[in-house]
Parts: structure tokens; sequence; C-alpha cells
């Protein structure tokens, strides 16, 4: 069989997309130069019509032609699947018929978030900076590959099968033997001759289950460290402030190395590392319940004891692997990538976290606290923490592109993970061996790897602009 | 301020002993030397044999025993063989007659062990390899630091502006891609057949001859995640300080704009991305190992993998010892710095 195009049908259009393209990189050097000598005319108290009209065009220039180029990528993206055939509707058109459901949850996501944005808060707000809204797609996006293809909507073929004679094949080639099988591997085959398309978005999942949970975690115990540190002083904040300089100061990589390998797993460290890490978001719950409803007896007791057994129940199940009802396990593996993680992000939680609470420490309102008898924990995580949330879900945001990037080097370094999984990282590790004669099996996990993270950056980028509004 | 640097000398030594213990206590845990006595034997040892081995090898003593040899601060180990009489001590170097080995011998006394994988002297692998290393984060600065400052100003003069935002933009891209990802992406465009095939998909000839072929590509890759970083710091930076009354009373004065950046806020701006770069020297510590893992390039990085890889505990712990130093000393220079950068900072 022919190989798949990458536009198909839509192929009319390729002269005009690459020529919009060229077009566009000539208008923006246009318009930075253009800008600049108007900028600097200004300056010196010398406007001079015609450079500022120039630097005009160039700008209006720039934005026509992104929006014609967007508006290919529309019709690429709708036409693909409005395509009648796999042939009409090329390797664009068929993976994007394939992404249906993603484009459907995106747009209802976006449809609810838009129309009810004045009654979200903060998360509605979002709507209002362009920055975050095209950040927040983009996550949006992965969220959705990832979950959608672990329920296995999306994917082509099975991400571990290998297919004879498909190795290293191009993007679009048609497998050998078609019964019953996807016909073509969209993306190409990689080294082992497997379906690169399936395994970016398996990948995906990967990612998506463990990055924000990592997060999530290093925060709690960043917080709970962090808060106390600041809020007491003394020999508390010397004693946590040495211990996470000292995590800060060894090289990452050496870490992983050191807390990853075969050798250590075996001697059970990193359980117990998780048995510590673990506990602290239980302790977090318990405290922050506590401090809270420690007046209301009866409601604390209730909410004291859902909260433990819960906790405890998943405790036992994620760090111990000893769920007494056998719900919960936590693959061995997959613990230790995770309390690597969670171990070397923490610190730097606690020096933010540290940072914002002494700071906020001094304002009259937590005076006022003081003076009305409230216990210092109350004070510490429903007066300052409070406070403290907009630099926080910023830097949480931040924080999950900084932990995929850290769950990328671990896979690239073949750390932790199977080495069948199809992580990203652990998929560029194999791709790059061929780099330069067959990128596209590291190219696409590459690609996928750096739209997540900038989406997460961008979507930072958003919210600090718009909690700085406030 | 002679107090100060002495006290901060003195936390990174205590922080420096609290390190190398923890490489020293995960390395030397049972399962990694068992792994090491079979690497080292062969690997069919029996569970005797390899007992004997680590206990011939002095790896059989308790943790701070070893510890303290390895500093130098106790008598290093020897053993004698019960039924051959054999004497292996730590001390002996090659060839030498172990009876005449010397007391002590650690990092205090300038030894700094034997590497199991490359069968050379530590020291002389850390030398050679650091060098080369020098030679590429060398390079790295020279590209990353003056692009990064200019993005960071010419963004920050003027917050809002066209050019603030597409500079920014490029910045944020650039802390979005990791090396592994934007050396993949380079190597494609500019190394392969499939790209424009003008320089080289590995720098390993770089380490005796660098040319831009060769040298390009990875000084770019390592120098690419860290702009963006420091430009945002920069732009930051210069932002606030244009906006300072200073700065708008020198505008009303009449200073044209281009001499109110260049004299007035440049010079104040710099201080904080100052301490950024020096605090930037961890994370490119880390961008030199995978890049010199992506790119083949034997340098420290490298070492740091194969020491890692192989459990080679005396170069792991030389090689963690020369890390921490930098990472604790750039903190430090960053500190005495912002001191003198920034007068009105004063230190009791």
């Amino acid at each position: 069989m022919e190989p798949l195009t990458w536009t198909g049908g839509l192929s009319v259009l390729d002269p005009v997309f690459l020529l919009a393209w060229v077009a566009l990189g000539i208008a923006v050097v246009a318009q930075i130069v253009a800008t600049f000598l108007a900028a600097e005319d200004i300056v010196e108290h010398e406007v001079s019509a015609s450079t500022r009209k120039m630097a005009e065009y160039a700008v209006l220039g720039v934005k026509i032609i992104a929006g014609l180029i967007l508006l290919l990528i529309l019709v690429y993206v709708v036409g693909g699947i409005l395509m009648p055939t796999l042939e009409a509707k090329g390797i664009v058109g068929t993976v994007s018929t394939r992404l249906l459901p993603v484009w459907i949850a995106l747009l209802a996501t976006f449809a609810v978030s838009i129309a009810f944005k004045r009654r979200l808060g903060l998360y509605g707000k979002l709507f209002d900076s362009m920055v975050g809204m095209i950040g927040f797609a983009i996550v949006m996006f992965w969220v959705f590959t990832a979950i959608f293809g672990a329920m296995d909507l999306i994917v082509t073929h099975d991400p571990l099968a290998q297919v004879s004679g498909m190795k290293n094949k191009v993007p679009g080639t048609a497998l050998p033997d078609v019964e019953g099988a996807f016909p073509y591997y969209l993306l190409g085959g990689d080294n082992l001759a497997r379906d690169v398309f399936s395994r970016v978005v398996k990948g995906a999942w990967e990612v998506v289950k463990v990055a924000p949970f990592a997060t999530l975690f290093a925060f709690m115990v960043g917080i709970t460290l962090g808060l106390p540190a600041a809020y007491f002083g003394g020999r508390l904040d010397t004693i946590l402030s040495f211990v996470s300089n000292l995590i800060l100061a060894f090289p990452v990589i050496l870490l992983f190395y050191l807390l990853v390998t075969p050798e250590i797993v075996q001697t059970g460290i990193p359980v117990y590392m998780a048995a510590v890490l673990f506990i602290f978001p239980i302790i977090f719950m318990v405290i922050l319940i506590n401090s809270r409803f420690h007046v209301q007896p009866v409601k604390r007791s209730v909410y004291l004891v859902i909260t433990l057994v819960l906790g405890l129940w998943i405790y036992s199940g994620v760090a111990w692997n000893a769920d007494p009802l056998g719900l919960i396990e936590f693959p061995p593996n997959l613990l230790v990538v995770f309390v690597s993680v969670v171990f070397v992000n923490s610190p730097t939680v606690f020096r933010i976290v540290r940072g914002i609470a002494l700071d906020i420490k001094t304002r009259d309102y937590v005076a006022a606290g003081q003076t009305r008898g409230e216990g210092p924990w109350y004070i510490m995580l429903w007066e300052i923490l409070p406070n403290a949330r907009g630099p926080l879900i910023v830097d949480f945001c931040l924080r999950i592109g900084y932990t995929t990037i850290l769950l990328g080097t671990l896979g690239f370094f073949g750390l932790g993970l199977s080495p069948e999984s199809p992580d990203w990282g652990s998929t560029i590790n194999d791709g790059r061996k061929l780099l330069s004669v067959f990128p596209h099996p590291a190219l696409a996990p590459a690609f996928s790897l750096m739209s997540l993270v900038l989406g997460l950056n961008l979507l930072a980028d958003g919210l600090r602009e718009e909690s700085l509004r406030d | 301020m002679g107090v100060f640097i002495l006290r901060r000398v003195g936390v990174m030594i205590l922080t420096a002993l609290c390190l190398t213990f923890v490489v020293f206590f995960l390395t030397n845990l049972y399962p990694a030397l068992e792994k090491l006595a079979k690497t080292q034997g062969n690997q069919r040892m029996s569970d005797e044999a390899v007992v004997s081995y680590l206990e011939r090898h002095g790896h059989l003593q308790p943790l701070l025993v070893k510890y303290g040899q390895w500093l130098g601060v106790v008598p290093g180990h020897v053993h004698e063989n019960p039924e051959t009489g054999a004497i292996t001590a730590r001390c002996a170097t090659r060839g030498m007659d172990p009876s005449e080995a010397p007391r002590f011998c650690g990092l205090l006394q300038g030894d700094w062990g034997f590497s199991t994988v490359f069968k050379d002297d530590v020291s002389n692998i850390i030398a050679v390899r650091l060098g080369l290393t020098g030679k590429l984060m060398f390079w790295v600065l020279v590209v990353m630091i003056p692009s990064a400052l200019v993005i960071g100003v010419l963004a920050g003069m003027r917050e809002g502006s066209r050019m603030d935002r597409s500079l920014s933009t490029f910045s944020i891209a650039s802390t979005a891609t990791p090396e592994y990802v934007s050396g993949v992406i380079l190597i494609t465009l500019l190394a392969s057949s499939a790209g424009w095939k003008i320089f080289k998909g590995t720098a390993t000839s770089a380490a005796d001859n660098a040319t831009l072929e060769n040298f390009l590509l990875p000084v770019l890759t390592i120098s690419l995640y860290g702009v963006g970083y420091i430009a945002r710091m920069t732009r930051a930076s210069m932002t606030e300080v244009m906006t300072a009354q200073y700065i708008r009373t020198a505008r009303l004065k009449g200073v044209s704009f281009r001499n109110v950046v260049l004299k007035h806020a440049l010079r104040n701006a710099l201080i904080a991305p100052f301490t950024v770069i020096m605090l930037q020297f961890p994370w490119l510590l880390n961008g030199v190992v995978i890049v010199e893992t992506l790119f083949n390039y034997k340098g420290f990085g490298w070492v740091l993998v194969q020491a890692a890889g192989n459990n080679d505990i005396s170069l792991l712990l030389a090689c963690s010892v020369v890390a921490v130093v930098v990472v604790l000393v750039t903190q430090l220079i960053s500190d005495i710095g912002y001191v003198f950068l920034n007068p009105r900072i004063q230190i009791s």
C-alpha cells in the first residue's frame, strides 16, 4: 500500500501554508527592526511619521499572516476529520480524527468555563488572559490525550507490540499485513518496530499520572515544614533550612543515580523515604482540620476520624504496599521514581513557603489574630496560607512543568522506569542513538514534552498576571 | 565581613561533610558492595567469596571507620590473610610492598583513591575530565550570559512593548525546553541527513580539537535552557528599576532614554541577575551531564554517569565532592558579590 502523505487531500493548501510561514518569518524580522527604529525615534524626540507608519504596517502584517497560519492549521485539523478516507485525510487528518474525543472534551471545557467564568474565581479569571488561555488549552490537550489514551480511545496500536518490517519506518508507512489492525503507523516506527504515535499518547499518561501528584506531595511536605520554620523561627528554622540547603546542594542527577539504582531499591531505602514523605499530607490535613474545628469537638472528631481512616488506608497501600483491603497498589518502580521526584522538589517548595510566610508573618492581621488568642497552627494554616495562595498556585504550575522535565531526565538516563515503558524520556533516549539517520522516533516525544512544559509555563504566566490584578 | 565569610566557610565544610557522608552511605550499602565485588572478581562468585573479597579490601568495617579512612583521619585498612600471610593495605599503591605503605591515605593526604572502572588514580581522571568540562562550561558562559543579559535588558526596558512580549515568549519557550529535548531538535535540524547537515552530532573529537563544527551544538544546547531563566530574572529586575523614582527624575531632567538605560538603570538592574547566574551553576552541572551523555563528550558529567552506573565508590565520591564544592563556592560568591554590588545591604 502507498504510504500516507502528510496532508492527504488537502495538499493543495501546502504551498500556501509554506509561503505563509516564510512570509511570517520576514514579517517578524521586519516588525522587530521597524518597531526598534520607531522606538528609537520617540526616544530622541524626532517622531518621524514614516518610520512609525512602517512599524504599524509591519505589526499589522504579522498579525494577518499569523491569523492566516492559524486558519490554515484549523482547516487541516477540521478538514482532516471531515475527509472520507484515510488516504484523503493524510497523516495530519488521521491524527486529528484519532484525537476527536480530545477536541470535543476541550471544546466542552472551554465553552462551560467561559460561560460561567465570572463565578469561578481565579480559574475563571484565567479566561481573561490570552496567554493563560493558550497555556490552559495546551495543558488540557495533553491531559485529555493522556486520559483518553489510557482508555484506549486514541491509540492505533499496542505501544509494546512490534510489527516486523516496520523498524524505523518514516511517518505514514503502511503496515505490511493489515488483518484487523490499523493499516498505518501514523508517526512511523521506532528502532524496535513499535508505533511511535501510540507510544507518545501512552507516554502522556505516564507523565499526567505522576507529575501533578508528585508536585502536590512536594507542596504538602514543603508547606507543612515551611510554615512552622518561618513562624516559630529559631533553632527549628536553622535545622530545617540547613537540611533543605543540603538537599539542594546535591546535583539532581547524582541523587537520582544514587536513589534509583536497583541495588538501593533492594535495600528498601526508597520505601522508608516514601513512608516518611507520604505521612506529611496526613499530618497536614489533620492539623488543618484540628486547628479549624477544635472549638467544635463533635465536628472535629468526625472529620478527623474520616481523614485518618482514609489517609492511613491510602498511606498503607501507597507507601508500604500493604493495603489491608487489597484495593490500592503502587508498582514498586513507580514508587521509587515518585519518591525521588518528591524528595528533590520539596526543599525548593520549603524555601518558597518559608520566604512568603516570613513576609506575611509581619502583617497586621497576623498580629490581630495573635491578640484574639488564635493558636499558632490556626494562624499558619488559616491566616497565612490562604494569603500566600497566589504565588503558590503560580509556582505549582511551574513546578509541574519542572517535574515533567525531571521525569524526562530519569527516563533519559534509563533510571527507574522499565525499559519498555513508553514515557517520553525513555523514548527520547531510545531514539537518540540513531538520531542522525532516523530522527522521527525521538522528535515526537521531544516536541510533546516541550509543548506540555511550555503550556504549563504559559498557564503559570497567565495566572500570575491575573492574580496580580486582584 | 571577615566573620561572615568565616562562618559561611564553616557551614560550607559542614555541608560538604554531610553530603559526602550521605553519598558514602548510599554507595556502601551491602547490595552495592556485592555488585562491586562481582564486577571486580567474577560474576559467578559465591556468597563466601564475596564476603572474603569485601573483607580483604576493608569494605566490611563499620561505616564511620571507612568514612574516616577515606577522609584520612583514621589509619588505612590493613588486612592480613590468616592462611597465606599475604597483606593487603588500603594505602599501598600498585606495585608497592604493603608493609611499607603509609598509615594514612585519604582526602587530607591528597589521595583520592583508585577508580575500579577506569583503572587509574581518581585524581588523574577528575583533573583531566574537569579540564574538558571546564572548556565546555567556559564557552557556555560566553554564549549564555551576554545573550541572556541583552535579551533581559531589551525586554525589561519598556514593559509591555511588542519587543518585550516577543522576547519574553522566547525566554518562556527556552525554559520549557530541557537539554535532552533541545539537543535532539538541534541535532535533527543541523546535524542529520533529514535536516541540514552542517554540524556534527557528536562532540567526542572536541576533547582534543574543539571546532565550531563539533562544539557549537553542545554549547548551544546547554546555553539555550539557561538563557530563558536568566533573561526573565534580568527582565524582572530591569522593569523594577525602570519604574524607580530616580529613573523618572532623570527622564524629566531631559536625559535621553538611551543614556537613562545605559548609565542609570543598567548597573542597578544587573545586581539581581548576578546572583541568579551564580545560583545557576548547579543547574548547569545537570545540563552538562545530560549534554555530555547526549553528545558523547567525555568530560566530568560523562565520568559521573559511568561512576554512578558501575558503583565506582572512590570516583563517585570524588565526583560528588567536586559537584558539592562547585555548588557551595558559587553560593558563597553570590552572597559576597551581592553585598559588594549592593551597598545598601550590610552584614553585621
